[in-house]
């Protein structure tokens, strides 16, 4: 049997569509004890999306399946040593996960710097507002998707999974309150919301009158964004997006 | 990854040789997560990188010899290592990088491994 591993573009095709898959790359030795005459193993690729569809092989069809039963324990990335009759293989198992989402309720001039900075750091971004006059594609050429509709509508729609942020900046409670009701129900890793204390205040009043349970509501972020004290659209941007990294890696709740 | 796939499909698209190191072990403190990855090309552009710039030019060199002869390469980086490699990652931590040539694009794909088949 001759069977060659996944190609770049397999892998290219799968990060391009945002697919979850498990990468297994030959890493070591650098050749086959199996077939020690063949070109090196080295960086040959066995490739299975969360869909369950296979592309290329490691090189029998015995090691497809013992790496993919090893892969399939693995909850991060890291080298995967497999003993075979040949000797012993190692395994470079890479988890694909598609980038965060990051939703920006409210087209304001905030939003416009956030997705700047949001982009740079790898969330695909997605800005909706109710207003036309703010969201056009002029203010927002950036943002990978931009929807002018009302916000808690769209919100109950989109897909939100565990690496799904949502930030409200639209600072018009008739439009941010009930679509922030809805983020916390669908258990968005993040609800941040842009507001004085004050205005918080009688968000978590109305909130409460929409049915939302406390402890949902104490997951909001608010005041929005890391304490760095600017007071700049692009400053607050910034610490928007600070927050948003620093959640992800688990140092702020 | 998807920070340098713009890149690498740009100088694919220009008919250039692509060598892609990816981190593969990483021991210790050291400054890029596993599965980080840096492109070269054959006429030296760079994208991405596999630490924090500790070993890029050393990775540089050996991806050239891999764009050249398309053998691919595990390489082992650590401050330890100066006698080997002659560069070390200031931050005392020690990582491992595959480095591969990339088949030309629209390289046909192999058929998937079929269990039942054999």
């Amino acid at each position: 049997m001759t069977s060659v591993g996944a190609t770049f573009d397999d892998l290219r095709r799968l990060v391009r569509a945002e697919v979850r898959a498990t990468v297994v790359t030959w890493v070591g030795p650098a050749s086959d004890p199996a077939a020690s005459d063949a070109p090196s193993p080295l960086g040959r690729r066995l490739i299975v999306t969360s869909a369950g569809e296979r592309l290329g092989s490691l090189g029998s069809t015995e090691i497809d399946r013992r790496a993919i039963a090893a892969s399939a324990e693995a909850t991060e990335s890291g080298i995967v040593t497999l003993a075979t009759g040949e000797g012993e293989i190692e395994l470079f198992v890479e988890l694909l996960q598609p980038p965060p989402k990051l939703i920006v309720v409210g087209a304001v001039h905030v939003a416009v710097h956030l997705v700047h900075f949001a982009k740079r750091l790898g969330f695909r971004c997605l800005v909706l507002d109710a207003r036309a006059v703010f969201a056009t594609a002029e203010r927002f050429p950036h943002a990978d998707e931009l929807i002018v509709a009302w916000p808690s509508k769209t919100l109950e729609q989109l897909p939100i999974h565990d690496e799904t942020y949502c930030v409200f900046l639209t600072h018009d409670p008739k439009l941010d309150d009930p679509a922030i009701a809805v983020a916390l129900r669908r258990e968005a890793r993040y609800v941040g919301a842009l507001g004085s204390k004050r205005t918080h205040a009688k968000r978590i009043e109305s909130l409460r009158e929409l049915g939302v349970a406390d402890d949902l509501i104490q997951r909001i972020h608010a005041p929005i964004g890391l304490d760095l004290g600017g007071r700049k659209p692009e400053e607050i941007a910034l610490a928007i997006a600070a927050e948003l990294v620093a959640v992800r890696y688990g140092r702020a709740e | 990854m998807h920070d340098i796939l713009q890149e690498i499909d740009r100088w694919r698209g220009e008919g250039r040789r692509v060598a892609l190191a990816t981190v593969i072990r990483t021991a210790g403190s050291t400054p890029r997560p596993l599965g980080s990855r840096m492109a070269i090309s054959d006429d030296g552009q760079m994208a991405g990188s596999v630490s924090g710039g500790c070993i890029e030019g050393a990775v540089f060199e050996e991806a050239r010899e891999v764009l050249e002869n398309g053998v691919p390469k595990r390489l082992d980086y650590g401050i330890s290592d100066e006698q080997a490699w002659s560069v070390g990652l200031s931050c005392g931590g020690t990582l491992e990088v595959l480095i591969e040539r990339l088949e030309p694009e629209g390289a046909a794909a192999p058929p998937a491994s079929d269990p039942e088949s054999t």
